[in-house]
């Protein structure tokens, strides 16, 4: 399928590769000893990763020609049965309301299914899904990409560690503020960035974060420093003692509350006037602009509900390992909730479910692969990019039925 | 004599030391359609985009009358403002919402005349119920009446460029606008979509819009126009009736000259 014509330009592609690494890569010198070490291992490396890359890359655009040809014979035969089935079943109550019915009940049955670890295990996973819905608000809606995203999570972290230390306040009475205090950082630091899109958003944002956890590394009289919180008490449950299985099912039992309610509330913002103005935002900013969206409300309410999902979890989070320092909260997690939505699907909240769960689960259960984790994820992002852009499941837009002139909508 | 609705005077844009637009004056009536014509770079979309706020001018006004209120000011307005003051725009390139669907573009469109928000998202108030329907409703008889009423779930992408275009002035329809800003609308349509457009147009204006029309066509510009005014490296060099500006010589040097060759 890759013809010699190819094949020589991969070559080339490669050859030129190995000269310009040459002086960094190959040639070692040593001023103490004044000797030169001749690594030629490396210009292999370089040369033979250059040229499959470049053949995979080359693979996949004649695989992508094929695909956009096939579409366009089939139009042609007026055939247009080529919906994949995860949207078929989506769109069909008849099989949607079944499966969620036995996800559900698969979900309320787990704790007792299996052991505390594994409760555990899908509490973090679950409390994952939540931050990658909370993103998918910013990243995956209206086309915001934010690389500080583990700034609110780590304000909601703290909310409940410093308001608790200090004014012995319980974990109900912080959820709400954790999450009315992340939204108020997403507002603010939304401000300075309203103007910047893309790369220029992303490398600003990221710098938030990282100063964010900064302050909180740094300034050791409101935070502690590195050495973090402690003994934060575990959410209460009308004043009842509980050991610590007994915690865990029941923070388990709390996020599973908490990402049915995320579920619910996404889906319902996705769908209403608000929805459609964040994703117009993504499609065309100066088109949105001109049909009389403003942009700053849009951007700055995309910003502020999805910091507030994480602040929610951020809480959580304190509550449930019962210690916090800043070092929870450095780059890696913003780039493991970006992965998520990336890899489940921009803009589909099935997709970032599906996501969040193989990235956090998979490492989890396959320990040999965790050392390994960050070139995992880095490899299965190109490999996303590369080869499905779109994510697992692609996001698609909700059909409406008109009878004869215009009558109500139907999903 | 008509009322006037739209009254520019002295607008100039200048980029560093281009004058993209040299005091231009230009004048609106209630349910005229004026067209705006001139070569390619003589600086009719510039003008446009001073009009609908994408670019602040670097001098003169812009002024809006409307029935019973009072005259507005359009210089230095957000876009978004301008569409609600009831001016409304398309794109030369056009600019849809490629991954939303047909209906949602034009929904897009109600977003100002509408209020719902995050709570109203979530609650689905009856309130909230009652005005998403009135958004469907009215987007899709907006789309019964630009003829693209078999695609509400189409994406917009899939559309051919004709129907691109016709969903351009549907969306912008929906912003309830009564000056429409067409920035050459019948840019590569064959003659059927042409005089398909011609036909729109006139259907919009008897609906009571007054439409500023940007156009390269020169037989829909003659037949559709009451008022042409021709622009000519950033300067209006003329205008008048279709039948004043096809015998004017300067006209007919900087431009039709120009056009048969383009
Ligand atoms: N943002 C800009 N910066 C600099 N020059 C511009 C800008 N926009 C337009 N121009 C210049 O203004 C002139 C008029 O352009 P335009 O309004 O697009 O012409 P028309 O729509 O009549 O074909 C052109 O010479 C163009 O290069
Ligand atoms: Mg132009």
């Amino acid at each position: 399928m890759i013809s010699m014509e190819e094949l020589k330009r991969s070559f080339k592609a490669s050859v030129w590769f190995m000269f310009l690494t040459f002086p960094i890569l190959v040639i070692k010198v040593n001023p103490i000893e004044k000797t030169v070490i001749w690594r030629w291992e490396n210009m292999a490396f370089v040369g033979i990763g250059v040229f499959m890359l470049s053949i995979l890359i080359r693979a996949f655009y004649i695989h992508r020609e094929r695909l956009r040809s096939l579409t366009i014979s089939k139009k042609r035969f007026g055939y247009i049965g080529d919906e994949p089935l995860v949207q078929f079943i989506l769109r069909e109550p008849k099989y949607l309301y079944p499966l969620a019915a036995a996800t559900l009940l698969f979900a309320l049955l787990f704790p007792s299914l299996f052991d505390t670890y594994q409760t555990n295990v899908m509490t973090t996973a679950l409390m994952y899904v939540v931050l990658g819905l909370g993103l998918n608000i910013v990243v995956g809606v209206a086309g915001l990409l934010d690389l500080g995203y583990v700034a609110f999570y780590a304000v909601g972290a703290y909310s409940y560690a410093l308001l608790n230390l200090h004014f012995d306040l319980g974990f109900w009475a912080i959820l709400p503020m954790g999450a009315l205090l992340a939204a108020m950082f997403g507002i603010v630091l939304g401000f300075p960035v309203l103007r910047l899109r893309g790369d220029y958003l992303a490398i600003v944002t990221l710098g938030f974060g990282e100063i964010i956890r900064l302050v909180l590394e740094n300034w050791s009289e409101f935070s502690q420093g590195p050495s973090g919180i402690s003994n934060i008490p575990r959410p209460g449950f009308f004043g009842m003692e509980m050991d610590l299985n007994s915690a865990i099912v029941y923070m388990y039992y709390l996020v599973v509350g908490l990402v049915i309610i995320t579920i619910f509330v996404v889906n319902r913002l996705q769908d209403s006037r608000l929805g459609r103005a964040w994703i117009a935002l993504r499609e065309d900013e100066i088109a949105c602009q001109a049909m009389g969206i403003d942009k700053t409300k849009t951007k700055l309410t995309a910003f502020a509900l999805g910091a507030t999902w994480a602040g929610i979890v951020g809480v959580i989070f304190a509550a449930k390992t019962t210690f916090i320092n800043p070092a929870s909260f450095t780059f890696l997690e913003s780039a493991i909730i970006l992965s998520i939505v990336v890899l489940g699907g921009m803009g589909s909240i099935l997709g970032v479910i599906i996501g969040a769960l193989i990235l956090i689960l998979l490492p989890e259960y396959l320990r040999a692969l965790s050392e390994y984790r960050m070139l995992a994820f880095g490899a299965i992002l190109v490999l996303m990019m590369v080869f499905r852009p779109q994510g697992i499941i692609a996001n698609v837009r909700r059909s409406y039925q008109f009878k004869k002139s215009a009558k109500e909508g139907d999903a | 004599m008509a009322k006037q609705i739209l009254n520019v005077t002295d607008l100039s844009m200048h980029f560093g030391g281009i004058r993209a637009v040299d005091q231009v004056d230009l004048d609106i009536n209630e349910g005229e359609i004026v067209a705006l014509i001139g070569p390619n770079g003589a600086g009719k979309t510039t003008f446009f985009n001073c009009l609908t706020g994408i670019y602040n001018p670097t001098q003169g006004d812009i002024k809006l009358y409307q029935e019973g209120k009072k005259e507005a000011r359009l210089n230095g307005l957000k876009p978004n403002q301008v569409t609600e003051k009831g001016m409304a725009r398309t794109f030369q390139n056009i600019r849809l919402f490629q991954k939303m669907t047909v209906l949602e573009n034009v929904m897009i469109g109600r977003h100002c005349r509408t209020t719902s928000f995050i709570a109203g998202a979530i609650f689905r108030t009856r309130h909230n119920r009652r005005e998403e329907r009135e958004i469907i409703e009215r987007s899709y008889s907006i789309l019964e009446k630009v003829g693209l009423e078999k695609h509400v779930n189409d994406l917009a992408s899939n559309l051919s460029y004709g129907a691109q275009r016709r969903l351009e002035i549907a969306r912008a329809l929906a912003t309830d606008p009564f000056l429409l800003l067409l920035d050459e609308p019948a840019a590569g349509m064959n003659p059927q979509e042409t005089k398909e457009l011609d036909d729109l147009i006139t259907k919009i204006r008897d609906d009571g819009l007054a439409i500023l029309l940007i156009e390269h066509d020169m037989k829909l510009v003659m037949s559709i126009s009451d008022r042409i005014f021709v622009m000519d490296y950033g300067k209006k060099i003329a205008q008048g009736t279709p039948q004043e500006i096809g015998d004017n010589p300067d006209v007919i040097k900087a431009y039709l000259g120009e056009a048969a060759d383009a």
